[in-house]
């Protein structure tokens, strides 16, 4: 195929982009205030949050020495962890401790095994005042220019004696880096501490020669699990240093495995406990409750639009002004408001046994459970259902009723082989809106739902505002995100989107 | 003059109101015999598709008696009428195909598959549709939605088929084609056929008899010729083709015809119609082709008129002049081109007049 070129000989594609270029440009601005806030007030925090529900950094970033350590170690040997581990738990405990960070990851930890969080607390309180001291006095007894912190920053910045002693090393400048971040001093004016000196021993144990000779063999090794076993028990609980290793890598599939009542054992993916198994339950009664909800706002919404798109125009308005009537209520109030009727002593019961309907003490449970929140949500949600179907049966033209009355169709035939497959965009349209609303819905379940009504929103609030672990309320809001996705596709496929209308 | 016991279809003394207080039909007399074609034309607001509706069924008559094959049906529902109807905008089920669409009525009678299938076939045939069936209406042209609706209002075999203004959509050139086939239809099937519409072309060249419609009432029910050569008053005679009116008052009434002074002075000769006595105030109407110019072919006696050319327009096989006549503008005369026909030339003064029973005194 030839190319078509315009008038001055250029391309007539190129031509057409370059007229059309300012026009877009023109468009494209006129729409980057709101481009700019969505990216910066909705994208980036959502993404943010699903990145969340993955991300696990915070134990290789806290105990990276622990964490190399424990590579060595077979969590299925049902042992507890080497020397060497505990050596490299000290180092991290004793910076972490100073960073305040061991304490945010005992409380990440405690999400998966309860009791971690007290044990990181305990243990950095103590970490401090380990028998380790007897290694700093027998340096600094055999020679005073161990406890010369301007030499020990000489010593540590030249390689060959780096290159001798690697743990000192490693130790020294991580101390360092944590005097000048969080004490906010000079390392060169600064004895190092307990753990440095440690550090020294380890080396000078494997064979390293150090920068001044000095005999070590009258120290009695301070043994640094014992030292930690003495601060708590369950430092030698194997099952402890499994979730530690379970947990150290960067990302994690743990939340996503809460979020379905699983869990990642030593040997693999296991289900949870049965007491401790509420997600699965809860979402299937999410999606349970949402469609009854639905099924509830077409059975009741869909005379309404009816009559609405029937009756002539100032009527009309007149109920639509009605059925909008709660759209200009607090949902607050409106909520509250069904509290006062639905309650065992309220007005609907009150009127049941009144007319006789209900005894006095058989009076009917209607709120603090499912009955509670289908129904107030029926009512919030009714108008999101009411108005896409009224706009598209204002479109279908009373004659087709006619013409297949005309035909021989009774009126039921007629409604329902011809008015009826008319209406389905807009029950379509009007479905997708209530259930994709009531499926993350907060308020009104939390207030009218009780314990049996309430939807995985409530949980994923409780997570984010009580529990603060974040990464399971990030994890249950994506499987979440993903389920409603899912039936959209699902909807789709079996409906079409394109019938969807929400009017004209 | 068929009696209402014996008609096919008969509205008698039907009367309808929307709101109580105003009538849009007012007392309606109607009779059809079997297989007559009748249009109801009028303009909007005349109550013709009031009385289409009624006839339906989708309205309901205030007073008075619809009557069809003689059994009462004012309180018979639409869908146990029986009666085929095509809908001004087709009302062609979107959602169906065009085979649906036509089987539709069939399935509600209870046909089996074999038989509609068969009947659908025919139908489609009969309107030279048959390709189409698979088709959904929203892929078909004007004309072809047309086509179908007609065979979805024929496929049941309704002996009484109702068209509200079924081609006011389409081009002109498609609604001449489409006049011809549905007039051809409903005579070859023998289906009795009351056809609504406001195009009074199409009233004439497709009806047996054409009510016309205004204010609620038939101002003239007759066969189209007899409808345009003869109106009955001056209503009929302005909305029925194009006419000349002179106003004026009956000078004299001599049997079957009559001398009219008009406003102007001059007097001219015509034929009582619905004038009764002298001196009653008349409008005159006359046909602009039997307008006469040539005083050799007019009676000798013939009153004629002053008339001044102001335009000449030649429209291809007729020319078309306008003149001043008894102080008015807007007297019209056609003339066939004929070769040895005169082309006016405006402002030549030449003399008009016609035959007496081409010149009708109407109402005023």
């Amino acid at each position: 195929m030839t190319e078509v070129l315009a008038a001055d000989g250029r391309p007539l594609k190129a031509s057409l982009n370059r007229a059309l270029r300012r026009q877009k440009l023109r468009a494209l601005a006129l729409i980057a205030p709101l481009l700019i806030f969505i990216l910066v007030s909705f994208v980036m925090p959502i993404a943010d949050m699903l990145f969340r529900s993955v991300e696990n950094e915070i134990v290789a970033d806290t105990l990276p020495r622990t964490v190399m350590a424990l590579e060595e170690w077979d969590a299925d040997s049902g042992d507890v962890p080497g020397e060497a581990v505990f050596d490299a738990l000290y180092t991290d405990m004793a910076l972490a401790n100073e960073y305040k960070t061991h304490t945010r990851l005992g409380s990440r930890l405690n999400y998966e095994l309860t009791g971690i969080s007290s044990l990181f607390r305990k243990s950095g309180r103590r970490v401090g005042r380990f028998d380790t001291d007897v290694y700093t006095d027998a340096f600094q007894d055999a020679d005073p220019a161990y406890s010369d912190p301007a030499q020990w920053a000489t010593w540590m910045a030249d390689d060959t004696i780096r290159a001798n002693l690697p743990i000192t090393a490693d130790t020294y400048d991580a101390w360092a880096q944590m005097i000048v971040e969080a004490e906010g001093d000079v390392p060169a004016e600064e004895e190092p501490w307990d753990f440095v000196y440690t550090a020294l021993y380890q080396d000078a144990t494997a064979g390293a020669d150090l920068p001044i000779g000095v005999d070590l063999s009258g120290i009695e090794p301070v043994s640094l699990s014992a030292q930690f076993a003495d601060v708590d028990e369950d430092w030698l609980d194997p099952e402890v240093w499994q979730t530690i290793k379970i947990y150290s890598p960067e990302y994690t599939n743990g939340y996503f495995l809460n979020s379905v009542d699983l869990l990642k054992g030593s040997d693999g993916i296991e289900a949870r406990p049965e007491s401790e198994q509420i997600y699965v339950t809860l979402f299937i009664r999410t999606m349970i409750m949402s469609l009854s909800i639905m099924g509830m706002c077409v059975l009741l919404g869909y005379p309404i639009a009816w009559l609405l798109a029937n009756l002539k125009d100032s009527t009309a308005n007149l109920l639509m002004i009605l059925v909008l009537l709660p759209f200009w209520t607090s949902l607050l109030v409106r909520t509250s408001a069904w509290k006062v009727l639905l309650q065992q002593q309220g007005v609907i019961n009150d009127v049941l046994v009144w007319i006789g309907l209900v005894a006095d003490d058989g009076r009917l449970q209607l709120i603090n459970n499912q009955t509670g929140t289908i129904i107030a949500m029926t009512h919030i949600l009714l108008p999101f259902m009411i108005l896409p179907l009224y706009s598209v049966m204002k479109t279908i033209p009373p004659s087709y009723l006619r013409a297949a009355k005309s035909l021989g169709a009774t009126d039921w035939t007629a409604f329902w082989r011809v008015y009826f497959p008319q209406s389905i965009p807009g029950i379509g349209a009007g479905c997708i809106l209530v259930f994709i609303l009531s499926i993350g819905y907060y308020i009104t379940p939390e207030l009218v739902g009780g314990t049996k009504g309430v939807f995985i929103s409530n949980r994923i609030a409780y997570h984010i505002s009580s529990s603060l672990n974040w990464g399971l309320a990030a994890a249950l809001g994506t499987i979440l995100l993903a389920v409603v996705l899912l039936l959209y596709w699902v909807y789709d496929r079996i409906v079409g989107i394109d019938n969807v209308k929400l009017g004209g | 003059m068929l009696d209402a016991q014996n008609a096919f279809v008969a509205f008698d003394r039907v009367q309808k109101s929307y709101d109580g207080e105003n009538l849009v039909v007012k007392d309606l007399n109607l009779s059809m015999p079997k297989g007559e074609f009748l249009t109801m034309l009028g303009p909007s607001g005349s109550g013709k598709t009031t009385c289409l509706m009624m006839l339906a069924g989708f309205e309901t008559a205030t007073h008075g008696d619809i009557t069809l094959d003689g059994v009462s049906i004012n309180n018979i529902p639409p869908h146990k009428r029986g009666i085929g109807m095509v809908f001004q905008n087709y009302a062609l089920f979107p959602h169906m195909t065009v085979a649906e669409n036509l089987s539709f009525p069939l399935e509600v009678r209870k046909m089996g598959k074999s038989t509609r299938e068969e009947k659908v076939k025919r139908a489609l045939d009969m309107v030279q549709m048959g390709d189409f069936a698979g088709r959904r209406p929203a892929q078909l042209s004007g004309g072809q939605q047309q086509r179908i609706a007609l065979a979805r209002a024929l496929v049941f075999e309704p002996e009484l088929v109702l068209m509200d203004e079924p081609l006011g959509a389409l081009d002109k050139q498609l609604r001449e084609t489409l006049q011809f086939e549905i007039t051809n239809l409903a005579h070859e099937l023998g289906i009795t056929t009351v056809y609504v519409t406001h195009d009074q072309t199409e009233a004439l060249t497709m009806s047996d008899r054409v009510a016309v419609f205004d204010d609620g009432r038939i101002q003239q029910l007759a066969p189209p010729d007899e409808l345009y050569e003869k109106p009955q008053n001056s209503f009929v005679a302005q909305f029925i083709g194009e006419n000349n009116t002179l106003e004026g008052v009956i000078q004299e009434i001599k049997g079957d015809t009559c001398i009219v002074k008009l406003d102007s002075g001059d007097t001219i000769d015509a034929l009582p119609v619905n004038v009764a006595e002298v001196g009653e105030r008349t409008k005159v109407s006359i046909r602009p082709e039997r307008v006469e110019f040539n005083r050799d072919r007019l009676h000798a006696d013939a009153h004629t008129l002053k008339a001044e050319v102001l335009e000449f327009i030649y429209m291809g096989d007729i020319f078309r002049t306008r003149l001043r006549v008894a102080g008015t503008d807007e007297f019209v005369i056609k003339t066939r081109n004929a070769p040895d026909q005169a082309r006016l030339v405006p402002g030549e003064m030449i003399e008009i007049g016609w035959m007496p029973q081409d010149c009708r005194a109407l109402d005023a």
